[in-house]
């Protein structure tokens, strides 16, 4: 006689048992798996339901998506009156930037893409050669945004507004911060006397300054060190005040990762006679900047947002085009909707930004934690 | 070497500073442009059409001293400031007039060194409250929540107020007019208080206007008009003439449509004649205009009544009366000095 066994893998894998897979178990365990459960999910669905519907009913199926008006809006419905973004989108972009001039600020656009695609992917194609133009990118964009050369009319600044400010302002900002945030925080770290107090009093100054104190300067203060009549963009002098606010904070952040570095690393470099900068190149900084990214990352999205200040010295960025828009006896009163459309743009900039960050974290991850 | 040029070229701006060194109408006319300082956006004032165009009241002040001095109205760059900027950006010379609502005060003409050179509008602090309040006057508001802006002269003279008349009030802070908005309409207050003119603006955003009012009383004294720069008077001149030249067509009654035939044509009215060129005016050269400088203000840009009706009178959304922004003939405060 056989003794009948039942070994593992020699019978058939019998299915769950009917009621706790698929939709209806899913449904059970989680939804209805008790009488107050069941409750809470319906009092949930009506609740949702009406939430959704005069929600949605508002953004898309009562709007008025073209009208001339805020009053013309009424008229048709009562939902949102995005005709005051659709009737001004191309404020809301450019600014005042002279309709027939615009294409450069596309232009300027979409090149940023290809200028910035090899720094921020290092396993690009043909990379070397787009870093060519990434170097030749900052002058590139210059010329065509300021004009004043090669036949293209000059733009006065005054002109400028919108979304494109905020990006001129928030990309200038992050990119000259981080090099000089880097040489910050190794000036503070320094052994030379004079260089870490120099670097250790600017960090200081700039971090115990706020923002908005340092924009009124740039936007009343330097003039009167300046001649009259010196054409010192106000522009350019906010962007500098944005970069040294940016890079005080970074410096910050990139001494934190040198610091997390352990000493043995510096040892290390010491026993195979490597000299400062080599340490710093190849040991110090590739080390400490993947440790910082999501501090710097963050220090760039708070730069990008605080861009938004400048409308206190009068600058129209998209907070400002829409309180103008506002002012507009056509469509005053449609706040909610202004500031709706700026708060999407600044969120998916921002959201972006936070995705690659992740994105690169995750690459340079090691696993040597 | 760099910081070598720079440190010297701000020695020599900060000993040049005080100094003018050239006229600001031979600047303006270099330029081909006019650079003028105006409100980053109130209602009736200035604000960007669909367009991009800045249009309001502020902004039209602008487009005459244009016509005036450069012949077209339209050669403006409008520079926009806050109510915090706008001194320093006149002051440090990023525009020539500040066309900016801006009250003219002892302290602002005296202090900060600035000229000016007449009133274009004149505002007043007021109240607005629901109609379903059933308040009259503002001497029935005592006890009620005041929406005010903080850190302005309107918070100083609505304490005066109701101390002055012995009432009592909660004040409810807020920063900006959109917040007051916002607050008013969801009953946090019961009144809103600021110059009557941004109550107007404020009533016109509402869904149903009709359910507000501005109370008769005006508490306060706010002069508004154009400001240039201390130290070139005969820019000062230029502006507060062309100022008053738009005045002067409403009481002669030239206006944009007339003002071609009438200085084409010999009129009775010799001050007509004089203020469109056809009589000599004399010391016309020494401000450094044409002969038809008014011609262009008023062909281009209007007369005072023309502008006030397209940017802020009843046809508009603000439905501003003249009130004390008419002219002396008609009850108003406009007496300005004969053309000759």
């Amino acid at each position: 006689m056989s003794l009948e066994t039942y070994k593992p893998g020699s019978y058939p894998n019998l299915p769950p048992p009917a009621g706790t897979v698929g939709v209806y178990g899913w449904l059970k365990n989680n939804l209805f798996s008790s009488v107050s459960n069941s409750l809470l999910t319906i009092l949930s669905v009506i609740l949702l339901y009406y939430l959704i519907d005069s929600i949605i009913g508002w953004f898309f199926f009562d709007a008025v998506f073209d009208a001339d008006s805020k009053i013309e809006c009424r008229k048709i419905n009562d939902g949102a009156c995005w005709a005051v973004i659709t009737r001004r989108v191309g404020q809301f972009v450019y600014g005042f930037y002279p309709e027939a001039e615009r294409w450069r600020i596309d232009l300027t656009f979409y090149t940023m893409f290809f200028a910035f695609a090899p720094l921020l992917y290092p396993d690009l194609p043909k990379r070397k050669w787009l870093l060519w133009f990434s170097g030749i990118y900052p002058i590139f964009a210059f010329v065509l945004i300021n004009g004043g050369f090669f036949g293209l009319p000059k733009i006065e600044y005054s002109l400028f507004g919108g979304f494109m400010l905020t990006v001129i302002l928030g990309v200038s900002g992050i990119v000259c911060s981080l090099p000089i945030g880097i040489l910050l925080a190794l000036g503070r770290q320094s052994k030379l006397t004079v260089v870490r107090t120099l670097s250790v009093c600017f960090i200081e100054f700039m971090r115990g300054v706020p923002l908005i104190t340092l924009l009124f300067v740039a936007s009343s203060m330097l003039n009167y060190f300046m001649p009259p009549g010196t054409n010192f963009s106000i522009l350019v002098r906010v962007i500098i005040m944005f970069t040294f606010f940016s890079a005080a904070y970074i410096a910050e952040v990139i001494r934190g990762g040198i610091q997390a570095i352990p000493k043995g690393q510096y040892e290390a470099a010491d026993a195979l006679g490597l000299n400062y900068w080599q340490t710093t190149r190849f040991i110090t900084l590739p080390q400490a900047l993947k440790i910082s990214i999501p501090g710097i990352v963050n220090t760039f999205i708070g730069l990008y947002k605080d861009t938004t200040l400048v409308v206190v010295i009068g600058l129209l960025d998209p907070l400002g085009i829409g309180r103008a828009a506002l002012a507009d006896t056509k469509w005053n009163g449609l706040s909610t909707e202004t500031y709706l459309f700026v708060a999407l743009f600044f969120f998916i900039s921002c959201f972006a930004m936070s995705r690659y960050s992740l994105w690169l974290e995750n690459k340079l991850n090691t696993e040597n934690k | 070497m760099k910081t070598k040029i720079l440190l010297a070229a701000a020695t020599a701006g900060v000993m040049f500073a005080g100094s003018v060194l050239a006229s600001t109408l031979d600047d303006v006319r270099a330029r081909g442009k006019l650079n003028c300082i105006i409100n980053t956006g109130l209602a009736g004032f200035a604000a960007p059409d669909d367009k991009g165009k800045w249009t309001g009241f502020d902004v039209d002040f602008c487009r005459a001293v244009a016509a005036a001095t450069l012949g077209d109205a339209d050669k403006v760059n409008y520079t926009t400031a806050t109510g915090k900027t706008r001194f320093t950006k006149l002051a440090a010379g990023e525009g020539e007039i500040l066309s900016r609502n801006t009250t003219w005060t002892f302290s602002r003409d005296v202090d900060l060194s600035q000229t000016f050179v007449g009133v274009s509008y004149y505002d007043g602090q007021g109240f607005m409250v629901p109609k379903a309040l059933g308040v009259k006057s503002a001497k029935g508001l005592d006890g009620a929540s005041v929406c005010i802006q903080t850190g302005t002269t309107t918070e100083l003279n609505l304490a005066e107020f109701f101390a002055g008349n012995g009432m009592k009030y909660n004040p409810v802070p807020i920063e900006t007019n959109a917040e007051a908005q916002e607050l008013y309409k969801a009953g946090r207050c019961d009144v809103y208080t600021t110059d009557a003119s941004g109550l107007y603006a404020t009533m016109s955003s509402f869904d149903k206007p009709g359910d507000h009012m501005v109370l008769p009383e005006i508490v306060s004294k706010e002069p508004l008009g154009p400001v240039v720069r201390h130290g070139d008077d005969q820019w000062a001149d230029i502006v507060a003439w062309t100022l008053r030249a738009m005045m002067a067509g409403e009481e002669l009654n030239i206006t944009s449509s007339n003002v071609k035939s009438l200085a084409a044509k010999d009129n009775k009215n010799k001050e007509i004649n004089r203020l469109l060129g056809k009589d000599p005016l004399q010391g016309l050269s020494k401000l450094g205009l044409s002969a038809d400088w008014a011609v262009q203000v008023i062909s281009q840009v209007g007369n005072y009544e023309e502008v006030f009706e397209k940017n802020l009178g009843m046809s508009t959304p603000l439905k501003i009366a003249r009130g004390a922004n008419q002219l002396y003939r008609d009850g108003g405060l406009f007496y300005i000095p004969p053309i000759k």
